[in-house]
This record gives structure tokens, sequence and C-alpha cells, in this order.
């Protein structure tokens, strides 16, 4: 078995634009530990989004090759693949895109009743998660009658509850204030962390930069740095 | 992970999400339930007024075979034939009895002075066959009385006012006296006329003609001839047309197809219910993908696989339709049975089982092509759009 729980290998990406396409990602080669939290950075239109995509296996890589946990994913079928991603990887969004008409505990049991689970099972598990991320009380609560924050909590334990190996987040602080921000992210350290997992995610924000045991910057679809000198980037950012 | 594999669970999202935006689930349902209203009312009504075509014919139970003239179309549309018809058909072999009918239109002096067209039916002087089987009032036998004739019981709501007499009353029939004896029990003909029973030879009397004046003669065929034999029969051994009952009746309602724009008018509106109901479910079931289609990104990036997907449209979709169907049918058959019960339109009117399974074809057309146009659009959302 393999140290690396992510191992991107040459990947490029191509998107169509008219009649051409257009190169977004070029030759990327990055190692991703277990145990690690893992910061992706840079500017708008750095490829950031692309690359996460295609590490999550919801995004097919024009060139190279993706390994997760040892799996390589790309070789999967279409179905193989999602049912990957249902066993392996959690999944937290910048809008949350939790169901405004299910309830925060089945919002966060979704994962489980995709895989079949006994839906009054699945919602307890999603319970349990809710009360881990201390939002108990909000429960039997939906999406528009929490707050920005709570509702990022939802989707945290909707990310976790299927105990993934894998957590990618999108921007999980944008729309969160500074306070809010860090809590949810010192959460996700102590909630998704452990030594066969490995989280990844996707920021702007550089007031959690801190946080990160690494973190990759991106630039026109390369990585521009990689490592564990965060100072080098706070201070860049701060310039 | 679950051990417990059970796919329905997928579908309770899918129902969770349609029912918790009330305003499209009702319009949805009553976007389905509208078209079945539509679709059923107006094909129940059309079946029921092709039906009263054939009617006049269904009503003589007693006969089995119609024998007329061949110009002869329907039981509206006759060419007399000579009385000597009569026995020439009682001489075929098969035949168990042969009673004569005269159909023919007239004119009476209604009791507030008003002229109205009536339709005189004289039968057989001494059996009686041709009047209906059941008897609002009075007394069969009563036909037997002179200038006697029975009304249908339509006929006489439309000419006297509730509370008024009418058993006794006396009719001015083409200047002649007639006095009611008794009220059949009909159903209304196409041509909505009030109808007048009464023995032939009164009816000879009644109704002014030509030298030819027998419409039909009614045959019962004996046990051990089919009435299609014995139809064949008589054509080739008199000359006349011989229709069975099934066929006369046939007859009748093909007359108002061809000869009338109802099938047209009815189609039209029939295929208007379809288009209302894909436009109505159509518009609010792309508005609900569309409000919901990155919430369907997240669970196909989650990892629910296209064909989930599907049967979670799916399940949204039976759902509509069920309950949209149901709705529609309850009210297609509340205005039928409420009409049949209150009002003389609508007396007799009943609907074919084939109505509902039409409807219920339909309407499942209407959900597919919906559903189809629907899922197209969440099945093409990539799940990496929920990254942008």
């Amino acid at each position: 078995m393999s140290r690396f729980a992510i191992s991107v290998r040459g990947v490029a990406k191509d998107f169509p634009v008219g009649d051409d396409n257009i190169r977004v990602l070029h030759d990327i080669n990055v190692d991703v530990n277990a145990g690690e939290l893992t910061y992706l950075v840079g500017e708008s239109g750095s490829g950031k989004t692309t690359l996460i995509s295609i590490i999550a296996g919801i995004l097919y890589p024009t060139e190279g090759r993706v390994q997760v946990f040892d799996t390589e994913i790309y070789d999967l079928s279409d179905n193989e693949l999602v049912m990957f991603r249902l066993a392996n990887i959690g999944f937290i969004f910048q809008q949350y895109n939790l169901i405004p008409t299910l309830t925060a505990a089945e919002n966060a049991a979704i994962p489980l009743i995709a895989d079949g689970m006994k839906r009054d099972e699945a919602v307890e598990r999603g319970r349990v998660l809710l009360e881990k991320l201390n939002i108990a009380n909000q429960a039997d609560k939906f999406p528009r009658q929490l707050s920005g924050g709570q509702q990022q909590r939802v989707a945290i334990a909707r990310a976790l509850v299927h105990e993934p190996r894998l957590i990618v987040c999108d921007e999980p602080t944008a729309a969160l204030d500074a306070k809010s921000g860090r809590r949810v992210m010192d959460l996700l350290r102590e909630v998704a962390l452990s030594e066969d997992r490995a989280v990844i995610i996707v920021t702007h924000d550089n007031r959690i930069f801190d946080l990160a045991d690494r973190i990759l910057a991106m630039e026109d679809g390369r990585i521009t740095h990689d490592g564990r000198d965060k100072a080098i980037l706070m201070q860049e950012d701060a310039q | 992970m679950a051990n417990q594999k059970d796919k329905q669970e997928v579908n309770w999202v899918a129902i969770r999400m349609l029912t918790g935006d009330r305003v499209k689930f009702i319009g949805l349902v009553f976007g389905v339930a509208f078209s079945t209203l539509l679709i059923t009312q107006q094909l129940t009504i059309f079946v029921n007024l092709l039906m009263r075509g054939g009617v006049a014919v269904q009503e003589v139970s007693t006969a089995n075979v119609w024998v007329m003239d061949p110009a002869t179309r329907t039981a509206d549309v006759i060419y007399p034939m000579p009385i000597t018809a009569l026995d020439r058909v009682r001489s075929v072999s098969g035949v168990a009895f042969a009673s004569p009918l005269l159909r023919s239109n007239a004119s009476i002096r209604t009791p507030e002075g008003d002229l109205e067209g009536v339709t005189v039916i004289g039968v057989d002087d001494s059996s009686l066959v041709g009047i209906p089987r059941r008897m609002f009032e009075g007394d069969p036998a009563r036909l037997m009385d002179p200038d006697a004739v029975f009304i249908d019981d339509v006929g006489s709501r439309k000419l006297f006012a509730p509370g008024q007499t009418v058993i006794g009353s006396q009719l001015e029939l083409n200047d002649q006296r007639a006095i009611i004896k008794g009220i059949v029990d009909s159903t209304p003909t196409f041509t909505a006329q009030v109808t007048l029973y009464t023995r032939y030879s009164n009816a000879l009397n009644f109704v002014p003609g030509t030298r030819n004046r027998l419409s039909f003669v009614l045959v019962r065929s004996d046990a051990n001839v089919s009435p299609e034999t014995l139809a064949g029969r008589i054509t080739e051994q008199t000359g006349l047309k011989a229709r069975t009952t099934q066929q006369f009746t046939r007859d009748g309602i093909d007359f108002i197809i061809e000869n009338t724009g109802i099938p047209i008018n009815f189609g039209i509106t029939v295929v208007l219910g379809v288009i209302v109901g894909v436009a109505i479910v159509g518009l609010t079931f792309s508005l609900f993908i569309r409000d919901n289609i990155k919430q369907f990104g997240a669970l196909k990036a989650i990892g629910v696989t296209n064909r989930k997907i599907m049967v979670m449209v799916a399940a949204q979709s039976g759902l509509v339709a069920l309950i949209g169907y149901g709705l529609g049918l309850t009210m297609a058959a509340g205005f039928i049975g409420g009409g049949a019960a209150g009002s003389d339109d609508f007396k007799g009117f009943y609907m074919p089982y084939q109505i509902p399974l039409i409807t219920a074809a339909l309407v499942l057309a209407i959900i597919a092509l919906t559903g189809f146009i629907a899922i197209r659009s969440v099945l093409k959302t990539d799940p990496a759009s929920v990254f942008r």
C-alpha cells in the first residue's frame, strides 16, 4: 500500500472553447499524505477547482492518472467511480447545497440513504454527528431556519457521516465570519483528520492559512508552491 | 457503510424534495388533475352522445333483428315499407315472431300552447313489442285504451311543470286527441325529442303519411337460429335490409360519426386537455428541476448514480400522476354521476371502463414526456458544476 492518500501524476485538463481547446491544468504532479490538512490556494482561474474536481473523481482529466487510496480512480467504470465516491469521498460545497425540504438530520444522512441504509438508522447516525458538531438542537430544523455557520456544520456532517477517507471542501469558510470560519475549521480538523484520512480544502481565506499542514499554491494551471512553509505564503498574501 | 440495501429509501428523498415545495407540488397535481378531468369528462360525454345514436334500438329488448327498407340508415333516418313486408318477413323460417313498428315525427301543442316536435312510435297492437321495458308510471296494458299514448319521462318533464298531473292529460297531436296513460323510463335519443308511444293502429291516425307507413319489422329469432344467420336469411329471401340489434345500434353511432362535427369537436377538446397537461406539468416540473438542479448535482457528486436519479425523478412523476389522476377522475366521475342524477340532459350517462384506461394512458404519456424533458437536464448536469 502506498503511503500517499492521493497521488496525482501528469494530470492535464483541456476545456473546449469554440473550435479550440484551452488547457487549464498543465502536467500536475502531487502527492497528498494521509493525516494531513492540505490547502489548495490561488487566484480565481488558477485551476484549483478543476484540480480538486479531478482529485474527487467528478471530472475526467484529459491526461494523467489519479490514485486515491491506491485506487486508480479513472480506470474505474462510470458506475464504479460513482460507487467509489459514495464510499470514500465526502464533499463540502461552498453553497452547502443542502436539500431545503429535508431537516438538518435528514440532510446529514443523505450519503447513507443513497447507499441504501434504512432511513431511520441513517437519520439517527446523522443526528449523532450533528451532536458531535454541537448542533444537536438544530437537527429537526430545515436549512432555511439555520444560520450560515449552522448550515455549514450540517454540510460537514453530511460529508463525514459515511466515514469517507478523503474529504474535499470548496471554500468552506467563504460565507462565514472570521470566528465561525475558524470554529468550522477547528471542527473539521478535529472530526475529519486521522491517520487514514486526508482533507483537501480549496480556499482563498487567508484567515485560516495557519491551520493548514500543507499548502499547495496554484497559478495558471500549475502548482507554484508546494510545502509546509506557511509563513512564506502568509507573508506573500499579506504583501 | 450500510449493510441493509433498500433502494426505495432514495425515493423517499425524491418525494420529500417534491412535496416540500408545496406551490409547485400543488401546481403539478392541479395540472394532471385538470387534464384528467378535461379528457375524461369530454370523452365520457362524447361516447354517451354517440351511444344515443343507438338508444332507440337498444330500448327494444324483445327483438334481436330489425328489418327495414334497404334505404333506411338508422332508427331516425327511415324510408317506409308497405305493410306487406311484415308477412314476407314472417314467412322466413327461423322467425319466432315479427311485429310492425312505426317511427315518425309529428307536432303537438303543449299545455302552454307552444308547439313541440315529437317522435311518435307505433308498436304492435296486440303484443306491444317496441315499448321500453321499464314503466316509470302506469300500466303497459293501458296502451290498449282509445287514443292512449305513453310519454317518455324526460319528455314529460319537458312538457309539464313539476307538480302538474301528467297521467290523464290530453295532448293535441297533429290536430287529434291523445291521452297520456303512462310514463316510460327511457333514455333520450340523439335528437332529444319528446317521444310518444302508441299502438300501431293509433299511430297511423296520428301521423299523416304516404302510402307506405311501416318503418321496421321487429323480429325475434328462433332459439336455434342466431340473429346473424336469420338476418342474412331475411335479406336473401325478401330483399329487405335486416340488421341484428348490435349491428343496427352500431349503424346509428356510425351515422353520427359520419354526419356530424361531434368527433372533431370533442377530439379537439381532448387534444387540448393533453396540451394543457403537458404545458402546465411540463413547465412546473421544469421549474422544479431547475430550482433543485444544484441539489441534484450535489447528489450526483456525493455518489448517487444516474440510474438512481432517474428512479428519483420517476418516483416524483409517478406520485404527481397518481394523485392528479385520482383527483381528476374523482371530479369527472362526480360531474358525470351528479349530472346523470340531476339533469335530463345527462340521463343514462355513464363512464365506460375504457375511458379511465384511455385517460390513464394519456396521463402517462404527459408524465413520461414531461419527466423525460426534466430528467434530461438533470442527467446532463455535470457533478463538477457544484464546485463552480
